[in-house]
Order: structure tokens, then C-alpha cells, then sequence
């Protein structure tokens, strides 16, 4: 493993012609692209060879079953976790380059909710990237703010203490902290855990809407039953891509049966065995 | 993200403050008398005292004002950057970093002839600033956490500066043995105007820092993968903080003593989180406490002659933490036993006033009295109970006592038809809205009825069309009559 310095973005091999052919209705530049992308914690590889290739303006779906590396991936891709392999571009460019066009949304629990601020404190962290290290956030800001927070039906909330939220609307506030950025790609782990029925018609609602105005957004996902009518595309992964494509084609019993029945065992055994080598 | 799982919460770490501040006044008070205290005064009479400490003319007490400038400067450093090792849920690494720091002071003072601050400033955070990178090291090579990582190295490191002490004072160049010695236990006394210029620059150095890149240092505290998301420079910043964290220890080890030190970086600031809801108003807050337990640390050991710093300034960030603890206006302990106790008695008066209501209505009369005997019946409780209540609730004038039985005032009756109003009201939402059986909602609606709002029943009621009767076929009270 290579200390901290991340591999996503070298760009080392180029955008060269081995990469995954595009879905030419997208054209251009694909909103994400992933080459032999390999993660590895403590020396146990988590994730192998991801080739991935997503076209704008795609609401996807990443499925897989536990430890499968799903936010290993978003992560990796954010330049989170360091890759051992592989790179990573964001619209042609390295994430790092590209930064201000990825927006993450990291998972509820990751935080902890008794940290002293308001919902506005936090949807403002969204401007935060454009400011700078110094500048502070002003009226403008303000307004992206409280617009982003309209959009997840959270107005009414924005000086209401982080605390005293449930956890349906944790995720909007994380949402909306997202939609302050105002990115062109989101990557998002699991917002649908632990939110109420109508946080989750809500969400669903605005990805619908972000993927309207053009957006991508790749979203980590748990639940099977739900997937298939949530996502334009699935991302089956288990350790590595077992398929990605339109759903229709994707969802099928074959194909779920090779990315959560137990046919990978033999890779995650030499997972084991690498680790214990090193 | 590895942070988030840190263990040890700060509040956590007040219970072994608290236990080191005793050991600490034991250990102190065991050592030999010192020699020079604050002022060099032997005063007996302890009002005669508190007299000089607020004199500042007096040319005597010189090193006072020396003392008092230099607790007011490393409080309000301990409370700034304590206020972010809180919220963070690092108490564990500044406790690290302060015994860690031993072997550089040693360092520092063979480096220099003399006593010389910088020299121990630079030897001391360089050496806090390794143990924290061997901290680092160990967790991400092996499968050890934080908490037994830092357990490591500050035991370690402590133990390396120890000897290191022993060795100087066995060999030559004695006379700076007892400058050292403060550094295990504090004493303010030894402050000297040098190194209270160093912890000048140190504090105007943190508050700039901390003022300048407020924002970043909150996004990198309360979420460390977002703030790398969107560019931030997070391991420049965590160095940046863990620097001027080194420098805070090392310019308040001289006055509170490796031991000791953590408490003041931790109590104010866990006081201050239990005070405020908004990490800006905590900072400020924490510096004010730390700055208070400082001077209250100069203070008592004035007052007392031969007392030392350290711990009477540990002390008093704990008793101002118990305060916050008992009454915070949010958070403290006594202030919601408070809020408890006048909604339990809130529910308890409008029950009262509910069942007379009720058996008014049932006899078919607007008002009039009630029997005690028939109240005590209708609430299941006995008499003298149900009298105990009707006391205090003539005090407060919403019934009125008359021989054997109790009538409700004009203003008890409005209170009265209001909750039987809001139960009315919302039971008949959970059956009409909520699908539920008209036999489940009563338990419900007997609990909801004492806190609805003024605008939620207006909701209510708009939603529910304006109802006349409730599921039960009574009446609800019309907005007018309450």
C-alpha cells in the first residue's frame, strides 16, 4: 500500500483506449470513470480491478452485499481511501482536479449528531469549498443555503440544533449540504438507511430531479426490492464489478445470484491469504 | 474516518480529572516546602492577603501580576483549543501529548545554560509532536486502536523524561533542578517575564489561527471525509491544530504541570459544550472558563501561601463544571429536574380541572360546585390526595374551595375545556386520520392533550373540518369558550 498519498488522479496510463466502451447516448466525456481501480485495507485487498465508465446525466444504483467494498468505492473514487491500483477521473480530469464538481455525501452515522451547530451551520459547509480556506459565507451563500434547504423540505429547520433531528432529516440536511455545493456528479452512501418512508419518496423524488437537470448520481444502495425501480443503471459489485448497465438488463436473477450467492468465496480467500503473506 | 471511531468521550475524561486533581493535592503537598511563591510573602491573616492579590500597585507583589498575566494567557489557549478536542472526542490525545512532552523540556534545558523558554518550547513540542506521529504510526500498521496506542506512547515518553530528569539532577549544572521539578507538579510562581512573553506570542498566534481558519477547522471537527471531499486540506490542517495544541501544553506546563494540564484543556471546554449549542459561542465561553480557573488557581494559592497552582486551578475548572452540570440552561441536570417537575405538576393541575369539568358536564350543568367525594371517585384517588391537589390549585386561583366541595374559576374553567378540548381533538384525528379504533385513542390523547400547541390544535381543527363531537359522541369545547 502506498502511504497517503491516494493513486486516484495520477493519471498515470492515460484515458487510453482500454477503457470501458461509452454508452454513446451519454457522448463526451463520462461523468465518472474508473480503471483497474484496486482498494485494500491494512493490506487485504477490499475491491479488484473496478473498470467503470458512467455516462452523464444517470442516476445509478450500487448494490452488492455487506463488505462487497460499495462505500470503499465511493471513497476510493473521492480520494477518501488510498488506491493500491488504478486511477480514477471525474469528467476527463483526476478528482483532485476536478473537485469541484463531485459533491460526497457521506453515511448519517459517520458524524457525530451532538457536535454543536444548527442545520444552517451545516448546509453552509456546502459553500465551503468555494470559499476557500479563509473567506467567510455571506448574504450569497446564505440564499444557496436556505434554497438547498427548500428543496428537501427543511426550511423551517434551519436553526433548529443538529441534535434535535430524526433521522430522516439528518439525511435531508446532508442532502441539502450536498445540493449547496452544486456539483455535477454526487456520490452518496446508503442515504436511504434508517430514514422514514416519507424522507425516502422524498429523496427519491429529488434524484429524479437532479438527474432531470443533468446531474450524475451514483448512489450506494442495500435494499434489492427497492433498487430496481429507484436507478436508471445498477453497479452490481462484489469485490469487483460483477455487471453495470441498465437496469433492465442488469436485474436479472443470473446476475444477482453471481454478485450476492456465495460464488466469490475463492476470491475473498485469497483476499485472506494476501493478507496474511504481506 | 478513521476518527470517527475514537473512543473516550471528553465528558468521560472529567471523572479521572477530578481523581488526579486529589492525587495531585496530596503529591504537592507531600514535597518539601517551596521556597519561592508567588510574592515571596508570608502573610498569616487570609484577608490581609486577598487585600495584596487585588492590589496591583504594591511593588511587592510584583510576581503576582506576572503570575495573573500568564494564567490569563494559557487559560484562554487551553480553552480555544480544548473547545475543538472536545467536540472532537480527542481528550485522550491532549493527555498524550502533555506527558509526552516531558522528554523535549528536559531537552530544553540542556540545550540551554539557562532557563531558556524558547529552547524548551522547541524541544518539548518537537518531541509532543513525535508522539503523536508514533500514535499515528502504530495505528495504521498494526491492529491497535487510538485509545491503547496513545496509552503506549504517553507512558512511555513520560517515563523517558523521568529518568531524563534524574539523570540532570545527578549530574552537573544542578542549579536548574528545581525549574525542572515544576514541570511535574506546576507552579505559577516560577513564571518569570520571558516565558510570559512566549505564552503571549503563543496565545495571539492560536486566536489568529483559529480566527482565521474558523470555518475549515469546524468542517475538518465535525466531519473529517467531507471536508476532504471538498478539497480541504485536512492533514495540513490537523497538523497545523496539533502544532498549536504542542505550543498550548508546553507554555501552561510550567504553571499546572504535566500531570495536571489536560484537565485544563478539557474541563473548560466540556463545561462550555454543556453551556452552548453553537460551536462560536462555545469557544468563546470556554475561553472565558478557562481563563476564570486560571486566575482562580493564582488566587487560592496565593491565599494560601504555600499551596500549589496546578491543582487549585483544576479545581476550579471542575466546580465550574459542576456548575454548567447542574445548570446549564439546556443541559444541566437540576434545570431539567425543573422543566420535569412543572410539566408533571402542569399535568397533575389539569387533570384536576378536567375531571370537575367532567363531572359538570355529565350532570348537565354549565358550573357550579363539585363533591370532593365525587371528584376522588372520578379520579381513583383518595380523598385527601385529591384535596392536596385542590389546595394548591386554589393558590394558583383556578378553583375555588367551599365546604365539601370545589368549584372552578372562570380561568380554570377555560384551562379545563382546553385540554378536554385538545383530547377531544385528537382523538378523533388518530380515528378519523390514523385508522385507529375508537377504543385505542383515549391513552393516547391523555397524554398528548397537556402539550399540544395553540397552533397544532388550530391545525388540528382545520384539518378535521371543525368538528362538533368527538369519536365518543361529546361535545368539543369550541375555540371561543377557552
Amino acid at each position: 500500500m502506498r502511504d497517503s498519498e491516494p493513486c486516484v488522479g495520477t493519471g498515470e496510463g492515460g484515458g487510453g483506449g482500454d477503457t470501458p466502451a461509452l454508452d454513446p447516448a451519454g457522448g463526451g466525456v463520462p461523468a465518472l470513470e474508473v480503471h483497474d481501480l484496486t482498494v485494500s485495507y491494512l493490506k487485504r485487498p477490499v475491491l479488484y480491478g473496478v473498470d467503470l465508465a458512467v455516462p452523464p446525466g444517470k442516476l445509478v444504483g450500487i448494490v452488492g452485499p455487506n463488505g462487497a467494498g460499495k462505500s470503499t468505492l465511493v471513497k476510493s473514487v473521492m480520494g477518501l481511501v488510498p488506491a493500491s491500483g488504478g486511477w480514477v477521473k471525474v469528467f476527463g480530469r483526476p478528482t483532485r482536479e476536478n473537485i469541484a464538481r463531485v459533491g460526497y455525501v457521506p453515511q448519517r452515522e459517520s458524524v457525530d449528531w451532538d457536535f454543536p451547530v444548527n442545520v444552517m451551520d451545516v448546509v453552509l459547509m456546502g459553500c465551503y469549498g468555494r470559499l476557500g480556506l479563509v473567506r467567510r459565507p455571506g448574504k450569497a451563500e446564505r440564499e444557496r443555503a436556505m434554497a438547498a434547504l427548500g428543496k428537501v423540505g427543511m426550511e423551517a429547520y434551519s436553526r433548529r440544533q443538529i441534535a434535535n433531528l430524526s433521522g430522516g432529516q439528518q439525511q435531508r440536511v446532508f442532502l441539502a449540504r450536498a445540493l449547496a455545493q452544486e456539483c455535477d456528479l454526487y456520490l452518496m452512501d446508503e442515504p436511504f438507511a434508517g430514514v422514514d418512508a416519507a424522507t425516502e419518496a422524498a429523496i427519491v423524488t429529488l434524484l429524479g430531479e437532479m438527474r432531470d437537470r443533468g446531474k450524475t448520481v451514483l448512489v450506494v444502495h442495500h435494499d434489492l426490492a427497492t433498487a430496481r425501480e429507484y436507478f436508471d443503471m445498477l453497479l452490481l459489485l462484489n469485490m469487483r464489478v460483477v455487471a453495470f448497465g441498465d437496469t433492465q438488463e442488469v436485474f436479472t436473477g443470473e446476475l444477482l445470484q453471481k454478485t450476492y450467492g456465495g460464488r466469490l468465496t475463492l476470491l475473498s480467500e485469497m483476499a485472506d491469504t494476501i493478507a496474511r503473506q504481506s | 474516518m478513521d476518527r470517527s471511531t475514537d473512543p473516550a468521550p471528553g465528558r468521560r475524561r472529567i471523572g479521572s480529572a477530578v481523581a488526579a486533581v486529589a492525587a495531585g493535592v496530596f503529591l504537592a503537598s507531600a514535597g518539601e516546602a517551596h521556597a519561592e511563591r508567588i510574592g515571596e510573602l508570608v502573610q498569616t491573616d487570609p484577608w490581609e492577603q486577598v487585600g495584596r492579590f487585588f492590589d496591583l500597585s504594591d511593588e511587592n507583589t510584583r510576581g503576582l501580576r506576572v503570575a495573573f498575566a500568564g494564567a490569563l494567557f494559557f487559560g484562554a489557549a487551553c480553552g480555544l483549543l480544548g473547545s475543538f478536542i472536545v467536540v472532537r472526542r480527542m481528550a485522550l490525545v491532549g493527555d498524550a501529548i502533555s506527558h509526552a512532552v516531558l522528554p523535549g523540556v528536559a531537552l530544553g534545558f540542556l540545550w540551554g545554560t539557562d532557563k531558556d523558554p524558547v529552547a524548551i518550547l522547541v524541544g518539548a513540542t518537537a518531541v509532543g509532536l513525535l508522539g503523536a506521529l508514533v500514535v499515528d504510526w502504530i495505528q495504521r500498521t498494526t491492529r491497535i486502536k487510538q485509545d491503547a496506542a496513545l496509552g503506549i506512547v504517553l507512558a512511555s515518553f513520560f517515563a523517558v523524561g523521568l529518568c531524563m530528569i534524574r539523570m540532570i539532577q545527578n549530574g552537573e549544572g544542578a542549579a536548574n533542578i528545581s525549574g525542572l521539578k515544576t514541570y511535574l507538579f506546576g507552579d505559577i510562581g516560577s513564571l518569570d517575564r520571558a516565558d510570559v512573553a512566549t505564552m503571549a506570542v503563543v496565545v495571539v498566534a492560536t486566536v489568529s489561527l483559529v480566527a482565521l481558519l474558523y470555518r475549515p477547522l469546524l468542517a475538518i471537527s465535525f466531519d473529517r471525509g467531507f471536508a476532504a471531499s471538498i478539497g480541504l486540506p485536512v492533514r495540513v490542517l490537523d497538523g497545523l491544530f496539533q502544532h498549536f495544541l504542542a505550543f498550548a501544553i508546553v507554555v501552561s506546563l510550567q504553571a499546572v504541570g504535566v500531570v495536571l494540564v489536560s484537565a485544563l484543556l478539557i474541563t473548560p471546554a466540556a463545561a462550555a459544550y454543556l453551556l452552548c449549542d453553537r460551536m462560536h459561542k462555545m469557544l468563546w465561553v470556554a475561553v472565558l472558563i478557562g481563563m476564570l480557573s486560571a486566575l482562580l488557581g493564582v488566587f487560592f494559592s496565593f491565599l494560601g501561601n504555600n499551596l500549589p497552582t496546578g491543582p487549585f486551578m483544576v479545581l476550579g475548572a471542575s466546580a465550574v463544571f459542576l456548575l454548567a452540570y447542574l445548570f446549564a440552561p439546556r443541559h444541566g441536570r437540576f434545570t431539567k429536574w425543573l422543566r420535569r417537575r412543572a410539566r408533571r405538576r402542569k399535568v397533575r393541575d389539569e387533570n384536576a380541572m378536567k375531571a370537575i369539568y367532567r363531572i359538570l358536564e355529565r350532570e348537565g350543568r354549565p358550573e357550579g360546585g363539585v363533591g370532593i367525594a365525587a371528584l376522588a371517585a372520578e379520579r381513583g384517588m383518595p380523598e385527601a390526595a385529591v384535596l392536596g391537589e385542590l389546595h394548591g390549585l386554589g393558590r394558583r386561583r383556578h378553583v375555588e374551595l367551599g365546604d365539601g366541595e370545589v368549584s372552578l374559576t372562570a380561568e380554570g374553567l377555560r384551562r379545563a375545556r382546553k385540554v378536554v378540548r385538545n383530547h377531544r381533538l385528537w382523538e378523533l384525528y388518530l380515528t378519523n386520520e390514523a385508522d385507529y379504533a375508537p377504543d385505542h385513542v383515549h391513552d393516547d390523547a391523555e397524554k398528548i392533550e397537556h402539550f399540544l400547541t395553540e397552533l397544532e390544535v388550530a391545525e388540528l381543527e382545520r384539518q378535521l373540518d371543525f368538528p362538533q363531537t368527538d369519536p365518543h359522541g361529546q361535545p368539543i369545547p369550541g375555540l371561543k369558550s377557552v
